[in-house]
This record gives C-alpha cells, structure tokens and sequence, in this order.
C-alpha cells in the first residue's frame, strides 16, 4: 500500500466563493470523506485556514526566529488536504477525480516509502 | 536470424515479462541486458524460441544477483519472485506484458515527451543515442526524461497492469498518441532528412502488437490501418533526385500492394463494427487516396466533414480545406482557411500558396510561399517549397 497526499490549491486574488457554492463544497466534502472511509482510504484530511494565520519558526545560527504568515511568497497556498492510503497511483487518481470535482485542481504526490514504515 | 534481429524483436516482450516477474523496471531492463551479452558469447546459432532462452536466462540471472544485493529494490523483488516460485522454470515473454508495459508508459501521469522516449527504450529496444538521433535533441535530454519518468513510475506506484474496460476510454488515446508521433515523426521529421524509416517501422510493429492484443478496439485497428496505408505510398513520396513529390503526381506503381491490401482490409472491418473515431477516418481517407486509379475527392470531402464533427482541429481544418479545393475549386479553400490559426506550422501558408496561385493572385501566393519557407523544419519541404515559389514567377513569365 502506497500513501498519497491529495492537496487543494487556493489562488490568492481569485473571487471569494459565494455562500451557496461553499455550502457544496463542504456537502460534497463530506461525502467523499464518508466514501473514503468506507473504502478503508482514509488516513487524515481537513480544510485549512487562511495563509496569513501561519507562522514560521526558524532556526538561524542556534536562534529561534518566527516570522509572521506563510513559508514561501507565493500566489498560490494549500487550502486543505487529505492524505490517503491505496494500492497505486490509479486508484489515487480516481480519489483524486472525485475531490477536483468537488474543490478545484487537485495535486496527487506519493509519500516516500520510508515515512510509511 | 542474427542477434541484432532477435534483440530488436525481443528485447520489449523480455523486458515486459521481467518487469512482472521483479515489480521493478530497471531492474528488468538489467537482467534482459544480461540475458543479451551472455546469449553473445554462448549461442553459437540461436535456440529455436529465443525470446524464451532470454526470459528464463534473465529470471535466473536477476536471482542470482538480487541473492546478492540487500538494497530495498532486491528485497522487494525477491519477495515477488519467491511468491511465484510454482511457475514453471522455463518461461517464455507473455503477451499481455507487453501491453501492461505500453500502458505503463504512455500513462497520463507521464510527460508526454517522456512517454513517446521511453516506449522506444522499453518496448523498441532503442537505446538513448538512437533515440537523440531519431528526434535530433541532446542525448542528455533523452536520458533525463527517461530516467524521471521511470522515477516517478516507481515513487507514485503508477500500476504495471492493463486499464479496465471503463478505464480505456481515458487511457487508449495517449498509447495510440504515443505511436501516432512516433510513426510521424519517422515520416515527416521536424528537422534535419525527411524519413526515419526505422522509426515507422517502430511505430508500425507496436501498432501490429497493440492490434493483435486487443483486435476488439475500432480505433487501435484505424491507428494501424492509417499507418499502414500512409507508409505504403512511401517508396513513390520521394523522385530519384531525393525530392518530395505530391500525391496527384506520384507513380502509383511503386505504391506497397500488399500493405495496402491489409489496410484496406482493416478499414472494412472497422467499418463493419460502426463505432467511428478519428484514427478510423483517417484510416478511411488513405483507403480513399489508395484505392483505383485517382482520389474521390467527393468521398475524402465527405469523411472530413465527419472528422471536424469528432475531432475540430486546425490541422483536419486544413486538410479538409485541401479537399474542398479538389471539390469547390480554391476560392471556396480559401474562404474555408479563414482563422485558421496554425501558428509556427509550414504547411498552412503553404496550402493557401498553392490556391492563391491557381487564382493568379500571384505576388499573395509568393508572400505565403515565403512564409512557408520561413517555417519548414526539413531539407526537403524547403527545398520542394521554393521549387515551387520558383515555378510559380516562371510560368507567368512564359505565359
């Protein structure tokens, strides 16, 4: 069994969802994660907040520094993710059909063998 | 049969059946490497099924080898070949490998640059260098793409298994892609001679495989029937000098008889299933081109207009043009080329030459001969565009 992380883009700028699309999105959410774990998929997924309630933590020359909001300056930042579990990459692409369907674009990527020991 | 010959044949059916047997690529294109250079010094003529003689030597090698390797890779693969041990000993290559493989490598998840490289390494047997040659890019570039994409079939476990009948309808086009740029690239090449033949040949022999292995597929029958009949009027595309010559003038006796019978054949017999498709009609639009003395430009027309319904491309827009032009005459072709957009593509402006010319608006034809000219990657377009730039100022001249 392979793991996957299937992650959600959210492109800073682009038109806030209206309140009825968002109402689809977590109704068609949640039945792809009720799918997913009737067909032993599931490992852990969820919505994130908004990029700049991150914080970063560095460590630089044996100091603790934190920055305010996110890693890298992009456009485009993680809204939310699942990490599931299958027997390769076409059943993670199915999953994957499903959730673009229900969220928008899609990115499918394999955790490295060793971290799933 | 030489070695060359039997490595040719066989090296894409042993590396197929060694894939499944290891779980693992590279390590099957190893052992059948191995297999290869002691077949070298051992045969001294070939056994009578060599394909087998290289599975069996290659699976026994691999163990041997893996035996003596702990890296991750061989304990997985020992693993599988340990829960296959009730096979028989000698094993010969599985067909439905083959096709296992062709799916793995033209998968979607794959570049599309890496797909067409690595069908010709893995199933063709091609190595790197023959491949840079064949598409004229840095051997470097070949080998990169190769290896990446044999990367990430291994890191996101892209699966080593034939699609499932509700899968194809995603999955045959970019495997019928893959053979279709590879004939065509050996056909038309976009730099550099016109013809690889060995790259049609390729694209040829896999497109026979893929046929055999799943004759129940309308379109994978049109892939090989379009290829066939497009390579059967190859020996009359070129005159003794090197030059291209066009259809309406090309000596349909040295047309290939027997290729073209088999493509006609396979036309009808898609015809008789009635589940049209692209490669299909195409298919059927050669068949139009080869059959009896001289095209029925009628028919052609009336098979482009079924394909701009399918598939509504500028190149089938263009092609359908040159039909309408044979049909209508070139005023109506050229009304029919407005925005058509092809941009870098030598063969729009060359199109809309020819018919400016046989509408005597001469100094527009010679405008988009030069364009043209400007755009054609190979010898001998380019050569066979300004013969004709050149024959246009002379016969107004004489006229």
């Amino acid at each position: 069994m392979q793991q996957y992380l299937l992650s959600v883009h959210f492109v800073e700028g682009a038109p806030d969802p209206s309140d009825e699309e968002m109402e689809i999105v977590f109704r068609e959410t949640g039945r792809i994660n009720d799918e997913m774990q009737a067909a032993g998929a599931w490992v852990f997924g969820g919505g994130l907040r908004s990029p700049d309630s991150a914080t970063v933590v560095r460590i630089e020359n044996g100091a603790t520094t934190m920055s305010d909001g996110p890693f890298a300056e992009t456009k485009e930042h993680i809204a939310g993710f699942w990490v599931i579990r299958c027997a390769d990459l076409d059943e993670a692409l199915a999953w994957a059909e499903k959730c673009a369907a229900a969220c928008g674009p899609v990115e499918v990527r394999p955790f490295d063998d060793l971290s799933q020991a | 049969m030489d070695l060359a010959s039997i490595y040719r044949a066989e090296y894409g059916r042993c590396v197929a059946t060694l894939a499944r047997l290891l779980g693992d690529i590279n390590l099957a294109e190893e052992a059948v490497q191995d297999a290869f250079t002691t077949a070298l010094q051992k045969w001294q003529t070939p056994p009578p099924n060599p394909g087998a003689w290289i599975v069996t030597t290659a699976r026994n090698r691999a163990v041997d080898r893996l035996r003596r390797e702990s890296t991750r890779e061989a304990r997985h693969a020992q693993a599988l070949l340990l829960h296959q041990q009730d096979e028989p000993q000698e094993v010969g290559p599985v067909k439905d490998d083959q096709l296992r493989l062709i799916f793995t490598c033209c998968h979607p998840a794959l570049a599309p640059d890496a797909r067409t490289a690595l069908t010709l390494r893995l199933l063709g047997g091609l190595d790197v260098p023959e491949i840079a040659r064949a598409y004229l890019i840095q051997e470097a570039t070949v080998a990169q793409r190769i290896v990446r994409a044999k990367k990430k079939i291994r890191d996101a476990a892209i699966p080593y298994r034939v699609p499932a009948e509700h899968e194809l309808p995603d999955r045959l086009p970019p495997v019928l892609t893959v053979l279709y740029l590879m004939f065509n690239e050996g056909y038309a090449t976009t730099a550099g001679p016109l013809i690889r033949t060995d790259l049609c040949a390729e694209a040829i022999r896999l497109a026979r495989e893929l046929a055999a292995l799943m004759p129940d597929e309308p379109e994978v029958l049109g892939l090989l029937a379009l290829l066939l009949l497009t390579e059967a009027r190859r020996p009359a595309r070129l005159d003794a000098n090197g030059d291209l010559v066009p259809l309406a003038d090309q000596d349909r006796s040295l047309w290939n008889r027997t290729l073209i019978a088999e493509g006609h054949d396979l036309v009808r017999r898609c015809l008789r299933r009635d589940r049209p498709g692209p490669y299909q009609i195409q298919a059927a639009i050669n068949a139009v081109h080869t059959d009896g003395a001289a095209t029925d430009w009628r028919q052609v027309l009336a098979l482009y207009d079924q394909l701009v319904a399918l598939a509504p491309t500028p190149v089938v827009a263009l092609n359908r043009a040159v039909a309408v032009a044979e049909v209508y005459g070139p005023a109506v072709a050229l009304a029919a080329l407005e925005g058509v957009d092809l941009p870098g593509y030598h063969r729009l402006p060359a199109t809309r030459a020819v018919l400016l010319a046989r509408l005597g608006r001469d100094t527009e034809a010679r405008a988009a001969y030069d364009q043209a000219i400007a755009l054609a990657g190979n010898e001998t377009e380019r050569v066979f565009l300004l013969a004709r730039r050149t024959d246009l100022t002379r016969t107004r001249e004489s006229s």
